[in-house]
């Protein structure tokens, strides 16, 4: 027997070309910003600084939102089809600039490149060309006379999939003929104003698309200026529920995708092996750093003992390091403020009385890591059990029946997601039917098609994402 | 590398109720194999990986046109799989018919490379039990040190299990101490449930090895089936504590796919399972394209085939 470890194998960052500082990108160019305030934008892997990035003010933002006004006179007169070229060109470039989108944003964020080379650009892409698409068959769907863009929409997104979450935000809402004034998350912009330079070389027309830096100030900027018409914002429900308090009384539409704490039950009557590696992608992917984690793994009492031991050997394989490296599992945490978070809710997990396993994996030095982390002998009254703790930390709670089952599953103020495992298709159906989550899973977990309306129930936020749903959230119904 | 087996039977009543609780989720099942097929294996580990692939061959030929010729080029390339590097150690076995086990014996001598012989009237196995034995007492006598065996499909399309379990036994019972290795025939099985049943069923009956396929069906060994048996050994050894091995066989044919074996093993079951006792590959083609790429990772040259000799 030898003891067979993987050498490294480290994917080129050369490809990528980061510049010392950005500039906001307003009417079709990167524009000296008015604000002097700059931050570092560091790699949560090794906290070296990348760059600098602008935290944008007052006039930044009317700026931005002047171009976008001045580019939506033009963009929703221009006719669906050539709007939908553009989407197209957009993807298509995508595709072909993948690979450095890929490396910048495992830079920049500390996902494994294996998850940003196979998950988060080819979606990227899907997502462009899916509403390109769409651009000039709106009206066949529901009449276009009586729906509308609505005309400078402002997207504030967050740092967990920073180039999926624009495109998801941009393509729709381009499709749509509204322009946008786009805000990345500050510890994740780069990829953002990579894109930027993607709408120069597709040739987007100038105040189309609009992306500014910033932290939330910035945020709140966008969110309160009197001329914006939209704001769909993807982040924190604390963040989501003050932006909803600010629009009230407004005339602005408003969508907010927000967080989730979602059950994945695994009935005794399940495909074992393929349910263990279900939960394993459902919490560890990206770090637990996804609102549709599946952190809460609702077992049936007669199977537990047999799942934890395999989930726990599962786990132990997991490989934690160096994002670039072609064969790591789990990278870094995004950020010192998120491993704060998720240090301080595993440590109130323990006091409570929970017990905890973690992995036996070496962590390197710099950088913020997190080892993966599974909870078993917790109460459903654990502030584990209850708070979004956006890492890799698993929570088990076990059930009696399905109707038990489904009674805890929906015992919490969120609703994005679920999972429900069972070999027995009727049993999914009934699951299915009594879950309030806006997706739910059946044996299987994170699985996204651009087709397919995401979004959530309750304290999760409201409209939807994708699909001809998609669409409806960037249009407004006019007599 | 030792002959001796903790393998054993364990009676019927004892395995039913793991044969029958078979779930497999098709769609989970082909994602965790493929996303273990993105691993990147480069630099000192693929030297290792390469070089593990050679100690785990089973050189085979199973030919009506197998003569004592052909035998003594195979067991010469066994013993020497690349005369221009010796540090290459030679492959586990060769894998021959029971007429020719006295020849390969004689010629394999103290080299440690065994002589595997395919018997119960392999590749069918549809002849009557009484013949199965004869014909696997037969390869014991000619001096074979592992017997590698079908299960008897028709029985097991059938749903007759038990006779699948008792033929198994009644062969383990003539092995005795030679290793027994249990081929599924994974191509006429199908579907994967099929597979963990039929690979439950042959470890209870005291298999030390279950293997994938016969090599004479157009469908071989997949790295899907592969896992199926892998996780069925591992839920095997849960319930008895006996460690049985793996052997994949049937269209592996160069150094990448065989990798990406190893990496299955070596994450599913962990790097017990990396040796000769526990994994092997039968293959014919699959021991030159594995020469070649230690060559090209020593020397950065890639070599033509004649630069091998013939096995």
């Amino acid at each position: 027997m030898v003891n067979w470890e993987y050498s490294e194998s480290v994917e080129s960052q050369d490809i990528v070309k980061i510049k010392d500082k950005y500039q906001n990108f307003i009417d079709g160019n990167f524009q000296q910003p008015n604000s002097k305030k700059y931050i570092n934008t560091i790699s949560p892997s090794t906290e070296e600084v990348l760059s600098k990035i602008v935290i944008s003010n007052e006039k930044d933002v009317n700026n931005a939102i002047k171009s976008a006004q001045m580019g939506f006179e033009k963009w929703s007169k221009t006719s669906p089809h050539e709007r939908s070229k553009y989407l197209f060109k957009l993807a298509r470039l995508i595709q072909e600039r993948s690979r450095e989108f890929a490396v910048l944003e495992s830079m920049d964020g500390g996902k494994p490149i294996k998850e940003s080379r196979d998950f988060d650009l080819p979606q990227v892409a899907a997502n462009f060309f899916y509403f390109a698409g769409w651009a000039d068959k709106i009206d066949l769907s529901w009449g276009a006379k009586s729906l509308k863009p609505h005309g400078v929409v402002g997207q504030i997104i967050p740092w967990n999939f920073p180039l999926l979450m624009l495109s998801w935000k941009i393509a729709p809402a381009l499709a749509t003929g509204n322009t946008v004034v786009l805000k990345p998350a500050e510890t994740t912009s780069l990829t953002a104003l990579l894109f930027a330079e993607l709408c120069e070389q597709a040739g987007i027309p100038d105040g189309v698309v609009n992306i500014i830096t910033g932290d939330g100030t910035t945020g709140s900027l966008l969110v309160n200026h009197k001329d914006v018409n939209k704001i769909a914002f993807t982040g924190s429900t604390q963040v989501g529920k003050s932006i909803q308090k600010s629009l009230a009384g407004r005339d602005v539409g408003l969508t907010l995708e927000l967080g989730g704490k979602a059950a994945n039950i695994i009935y005794e009557d399940a495909a074992i092996d393929q349910a263990v590696e279900g939960v394993v992608n459902g919490i560890f992917f990206n770090q637990g750093h996804v609102c549709c984690a599946g952190s809460r793994l609702l077992l049936q009492e007669s199977i537990h003992d047999e799942f934890v031991a395999k989930l726990e050997k599962r786990m132990q394989t997991l490989r934690v390091g160096n994002p670039l490296d072609k064969n790591t599992d789990i990278g870094a945490i995004n950020s010192k403020e998120q491993l704060d978070k998720i240090e301080g809710l595993v440590n109130e997990g323990v006091s409570d009385g929970g017990k905890i396993f973690q992995t036996e994996c070496e962590l390197p030095g710099n950088g913020f890591w997190f080892k993966p982390t599974l909870f078993t002998d917790v109460q459903p009254s654990y502030s584990i059990a209850r708070e979004e703790i956006f890492g890799p930390v698993l929570t088990t709670l076990t059930f009696r029946t399905p109707q038990e089952a489904i009674e805890i599953a929906n015992n919490t103020e969120y609703g994005l997601s679920a999972g429900v495992w069972t070999e027995k298709g009727s049993k999914i159906l009934w699951t299915a039917d009594r879950l309030q989550a806006g997706v739910v899973w059946a044996n299987t977990f994170n699985k996204f098609d651009p087709a397919s309306p995401f979004g959530g129930y309750k304290e999760s936020g409201f409209g939807r994402e994708g699909g001809r749903q998609g669409l409806l959230s960037y249009l407004k119904a006019e007599s | 590398m030792n002959n001796k087996t903790e393998a054993q039977s364990i009676k019927w009543e004892n395995i039913l109720e793991l044969v029958f609780d078979s779930r497999i989720d098709s769609v989970g099942l082909n994602e965790r194999v493929n996303s273990l097929a993105t691993r990147s294996i480069k630099k000192e580990s693929k030297l290792d990986a390469l070089n593990m692939i050679v100690s785990m061959c089973d050189l085979t030929t199973l030919e009506g046109e197998d003569t004592e010729g052909k035998i003594s080029q195979m067991v010469a390339k066994a013993i020497t799989p690349n005369p221009s590097d010796l540090d290459i150690k030679n492959v586990a076995a060769v894998c021959v018919y029971p007429s020719l086990v006295s020849i390969a014996k004689e010629k394999v001598g103290n080299s440690g490379v065994k002589v595997a012989a395919v018997s119960s009237y392999f590749p069918s196995g549809q002849v009557p039990m009484e013949s199965k034995l004869l014909d696997t007492k037969y390869a014991i006598e000619s001096g074979a040190d592992e017997i590698d065996i079908v299960i008897n499909r028709k029985a097991f399309l059938e749903g007759d299990y038990r006779r699948v379990y008792d033929e198994i036994v009644a062969l383990k019972e003539a092995c005795g101490d030679v290793h027994l290795k249990t081929i599924l025939e994974v191509g006429d099985l199908k579907t994967y449930e099929n597979i963990r049943k039929a690979s439950l069923i042959s470890l209870a009956a005291g298999s030390d090895f279950i293997k994938t396929s016969t090599g004479k069906l157009s469908v071989g060994s997949s790295r899907q089936a592969c896992y199926v048996m892998a996780k069925a050994v591992l839920d095997f050894k849960n319930l008895t504590g006996l460690s049985a091995g793996i052997k994949v066989a049937g269209g592996i044919r160069d150094a990448k796919d065989a990798i990406r074996y190893l990496v299955l093993i070596n994450e599913e079951m962990g790097d017990e399972w990396l040796t000769p006792n526990l994994f092997r590959f039968g293959a014919s083609s699959l021991l030159d394209d594995v020469l070649k790429q230690i060559k090209k990772l020593k020397t950065g040259a890639y070599q033509a085939s004649y630069y091998f000799p013939r096995g």
